[in-house]
């Protein structure tokens, strides 16, 4: 048991780390745009995506960053 | 050769580089303290088992999960796993996290391996430098088996990551030979930084294709995504940035 968690925990350790918001912000954005993909009306709808995207992972980074920073 | 074969190949060598880099340093504190056959042994060791990861779990995932799906998982993964490295580096740039200090982890690492008990007889391992080498080059590779793993299954082709990854290699343990030190003068926050950006394109085009978006310019646009990524991870690191101790006194003076 003990061998199974450490399995599991060095995972989540090499791919998550100490940033949980990182990994679940960008499952939350991939399916926002998925959605907005294939249900939301509009042609332009493929290059909003393509803009949007981009500009919710650099927000994802700034909020992470930011949590962390201390005051001066 | 294709935009991305290139940028593959770059990525995946640069992250070797930094992570031998990272266990040369632990190898060679256990080789100088215990003996080089147990260290060399601990690396080979990790190192066959670390090829036979690449080469079973490659084509494994491709047969058994559809392409769609894979695509998915691993440009999603590509992108957290770069979006970590690429904040870890943007942390160390501002001061908010320590720089990686190779000398100070070798001798760290040499007073700890000699205060262990060395082998009875000489011709036997030295099981010490043997876990130490085999976990440092297991433990660092898997990083590099990851991005080998995840680029060759994205781009439908794992040459170029792996090329990367050998060469970088060879070069970094052939340098750590002949200098036979830590190599602290890398400059590992810096390689960290660019491969952060690059995974975090790749892992961004990639997961976007996979959900089905289709990126303007086609291949060229990673470069545009590495582009704005790059641009705003700089103006970050300059808003963020925190004075050093020195001018932080002359300033408040």
């Amino acid at each position: 048991m003990k061998y199974i968690r450490g399995f599991f925990l060095f995972w989540y350790d090499f791919l998550i780390g100490d940033a949980w918001e990182v990994a679940a912000g960008v499952v939350l954005a991939l399916i926002f745009i998925y959605l907005l993909l294939h249900y939301a009306a509009g042609t332009s709808i493929e290059v909003t995506s393509a803009i949007l995207f981009p500009v919710i992972v650099v927000a994802l980074l700034t909020f992470s960053i930011w949590r962390v920073r201390k005051p001066r | 050769m294709t935009t991305a074969f290139l940028i593959g190949l770059l990525s995946s060598f640069l992250a070797s580089a930094v992570e031998v880099v990272e266990a040369v340093t632990l190898v060679l504190a256990a080789g100088v303290t215990r003996g080089w056959r147990s260290a060399w042994i601990g690396v080979g060791t990790a190192t066959l088992a670390l090829a036979a990861i690449v080469l079973a779990l490659g084509p494994t995932l491709r047969t058994v999960i559809p392409l769609d799906v894979l695509r998915i998982v691993v440009g999603t993964l590509l992108l957290i796993f770069g979006l970590q490295w690429l904040r870890k580096a943007i942390m160390r740039y501002t001061g908010m996290k320590a720089l990686h200090d190779e000398e100070r982890i070798y001798a760290t690492e040499v007073q700890q391996l000699r205060s262990e008990p060395v082998a009875a007889s000489p011709g036997s391992i030295d099981w010490t430098a043997f876990t130490v080498s085999f976990k440092a080059v297991l433990l660092e590779g898997l990083e590099v088996v990851f991005i080998v793993i995840t680029f060759g299954l994205s781009a439908g082709d794992m040459l170029p990551a792996i090329i990367g990854a050998v060469a970088a290699a060879i070069i970094v343990v052939a340098i750590a030979f002949a200098v036979h030190e830590p190599l602290s003068r890398v400059p590992e926050n810096s390689l960290k930084y660019v491969v952060g950006i690059m995974l975090t394109g790749f892992g961004t085009f990639w997961a976007g294709e996979g959900i089905g978006l289709e990126w303007p310019g086609q291949d060229l646009a990673i470069l545009g995504l590495m582009a704005f990524f790059l641009l705003w991870s700089g103006a970050l690191i300059m808003l963020l940035r925190r004075p050093a101790q020195g001018e932080e006194a002359a300033t408040s003076a």
